[in-house]
């Protein structure tokens, strides 16, 4: 059976801080999740992580993961990457606290 | 403690101005990542999950205040005002900027210490009884041993591409505080007719593939001991796998060759390699035991403290459970735990760094070391000054009294921090700690270790905890598996898993339901956990977690 394709965004991790990034759709990145570019065609998602993987100078370890879309906005499928796009959860560091 | 001398300052100089240049290529974007990544892991640096984390070698666990406090400095001027020390006996920052690593470098050189072979392929920071040279029960101080094998291993040119990670550990005692049969060489130390020697094992080990370690020889007289490592890791250099990194630790070359073939060409490269150490090694362990020596032990009485553990109930309690046997009658080991029920286990806040320096220079003669255990230990300290050492730990929230006790959980950082994980591990350790933290409930529990790991590397070393928690992804939730009656003393032993896992919601209430079928069960109060798994086994725990176990297969 052929998996449905699911609504991606390309995240990353900014080279200088180390810290989560999401790619927008004028090929800049955010640190909000929110203001990521939706991808909800996987040649589109496949193209945009290539694009991803060039800006090296500024980023590290570009991928794709699934959202889920609602009014709120885009919110990852996968528990990891909800905690990539809040921060930990022993401390108010990271995304939560910025 | 030793000191660096010319050549190690000099060395770790040029290694820090390497990386800093480094580091300068990679964001002016002349390395690429792929080109980059070994460079830094080579000294150290990790991009976890939200940041950066740069893990800083304690060589053996042993520091001195001046070290704790320029660990605080970095931790306040280049971080989040906090450090996490680690099952190896490690610290690492969890939020350093790539541009500030070469400074923090810098700061650590200063103080005799870096950050090389945290990472990589490489033998990494030896590790040693948190203990060292003041249990009561101690053949001999192994800290200069464990000294000569990190000089040795250091840069070592044939060891800079091992087929995986290379871990040692060395204990001087009869009783094994660590965990020397879960490393790749286990070194315990033994006295033979008057002279000292190691029993050494080989191929132990965690992870995915659990294995006791094997006593490959009973006996290495100390004058030999530099060389039959070498030989070991030598023949394991050739003779690991490198098509598989599943595959590559030595447990695995140890399992597939037997011990007796490793044992002979092991032996057959010691021959050779013996007659290469000319004394060289043995003027320099000489050198290097002076750099050792014990402080100069008060005399005095100890009335203050009998006075004060007559009167104070709370000091008496936090002395019968955080301090231990000093091989001098008139002084206690502290153990001073960083395991506050509800706080992250193994962190200290900048200002709990200094604290613990401040205390260490003032009643514990400079002396500080970091336990696999997650928790820092003052190794002399006299009686009299106790009451003291108990007064200041509390004004910075130190003086938890738990060491032993079921709060006192080794957890790893899990998907809080390290990408690797699986699950989150802190608010696991959290939450069990909090349930059990009144003293009533943890002292009639008893001794008690759990230790829990956010994936299979086993960081927390969850096989080996008398309760092992192992967290997993099952269909995109966390999924805990629980294992009974591991032990990480002389008598090793792999935790059996009890059934299928947990989910983050119904951990809490299994650990609850193991407790209380112990508590049900033990034929008398003084028998540990341990003691009662041993006699009666899993099936009770099995009946009592899955009373209705072909439902809950389904389910899962």
């Amino acid at each position: 059976m052929v998996k449905s394709f699911l609504t991606k965004i390309v995240t990353a991790n900014d080279l200088l801080t180390g810290e989560v990034i999401y790619q927008t759709d004028n090929n800049s990145w955010t640190k909000h999740l929110i203001k990521a570019e939706i991808l909800e065609q996987a040649i589109l998602a496949n193209e945009r992580l290539e694009a991803a993987k060039l800006q090296e100078f500024k980023v590290v370890g570009a991928y794709l993961i699934d959202v889920s879309l609602s009014t709120l906005g885009p919110a990852p499928c996968h528990f990891r990457e909800r905690f990539r796009s809040k921060g930990p959860s022993n401390y108010f560091h990271g995304k939560q606290a910025s | 403690m030793y000191k660096y001398n010319q050549f190690d300052k000099q060395f770790v100089q040029k290694r820090n101005v390497q990386f800093r240049d480094q580091i300068n290529r990679r964001l002016n974007g002349a390395l690429t990542e792929e080109e980059f990544k070994p460079l830094r892991l080579m000294n150290g640096l990790y991009l976890q999950l939200h940041a950066y984390m740069l893990r800083v070698a304690i060589p053996y666990g042993s520091l001195n205040s001046i070290q704790m406090n320029a660990l605080a400095t970095i931790s306040k001027r280049w971080d989040k005002g906090y450090g996490h020390f680690t099952t190896r006996q490690n610290i690492q920052f969890n939020w350093p900027k790539l541009s500030d690593v070469a400074n923090i470098l810098d700061m650590l050189a200063k103080v005799n210490m870096h950050a090389i072979q945290t990472s990589g392929n490489t033998i990494r920071n030896v590790t040693a009884d948190h203990f060292a040279g003041a249990a009561a029960d101690e053949i001999e101080d192994p800290r200069p041993y464990a000294e000569l094998i990190r000089q040795w291993s250091t840069d070592h040119p044939e060891f800079q591409f091992l087929p995986r990670k290379f871990k040692i550990a060395l204990s001087g005692s009869p009783k094994d505080r660590a965990v020397t049969r879960a490393h790749d060489i286990g070194l315990r130390m033994i006295k033979q007719q008057g002279s000292i020697g190691f029993e050494v094992t080989v191929g132990g080990g965690l992870g995915r593939t659990p294995m006791i370690g094997k006593v490959i020889r009973a006996f290495v007289g100390s004058k030999e001991l530099l060389a039959y490592i070498e030989a070991i890791v030598s023949v394991w250099n050739l003779l690991g796998r490198r098509d598989n990194k599943y595959k590559s630790r030595i447990k695995i070359t140890v399992h597939e060759h037997g011990i007796e073939k490793i044992r002979e060409l092991v032996d057959a490269r010691f021959e050779l390699l013996r007659k290469n150490f000319k004394g060289q090694d043995q003027r320099l362990l000489e050198e290097i035991r002076t750099y050792f020596a014990p402080p100069l032990f008060k005399t005095e009485a100890i009335n203050t403290f009998l006075e004060r553990y007559q009167l104070d109930q709370s000091f008496r309690d936090w002395t019968d459970t955080n301090t231990h046997k000093h091989r001098v009658e008139s002084y206690s080991i502290v153990s001073i735990s960083l395991k506050f029920p509800g706080d992250t286990p193994g962190d200290a806040s900048a200002d709990q760094m200094r604290k613990i320096a401040d205390i260490a220079k003032k009643y514990g003669h400079d002396e500080i070391r970091v336990s696999h255990e997650q928790n820092i230990i003052l190794p002399h300290v006299h009686k009299n000054d106790l009451p003291a050492v108990q007064r200041e730990l509390k004004s910075v929230n130190l003086a938890t009294a738990n060491i032993g006790l079921i709060s006192d959980i080794i957890a790893c950082p899990g998907m809080d921090y390290c990408t690797l994980a699986t699950a989150q591990s802190i608010p696991v350790a959290k939450e069990i700690a909090n349930k059990f933290k009144s003293k009533k409930t943890a002292w009639n529990i008893g001794k008690m270790k759990i230790k829990i790991s956010g994936c299979i590397n086993a960081c927390g070393h969850h096989h080996v905890g008398n309760i092992g928690i192992l967290g997993l992804e099952r269909n995109g939730i966390e999924n805990y598996q629980i294992t009974l009656g591991g032990d990480a003393t002389e008598t090793a032993t792999i935790g059996n898993r009890v059934g299928p896992g947990f989910s983050a919601k119904e951990i809490l209430p299994a650990i609850d339901q193991i407790v209380t079928t112990y508590l049900h069960l033990r034929e008398e109060k003084s028998e540990t956990f341990l003691q009662t798994y041993n006699r009666i086994g899993l099936t009770p725990f099995k009946r009592a977690l899955y009373p209705e176990t072909p439902n809950r297969k389904q389910k899962l």
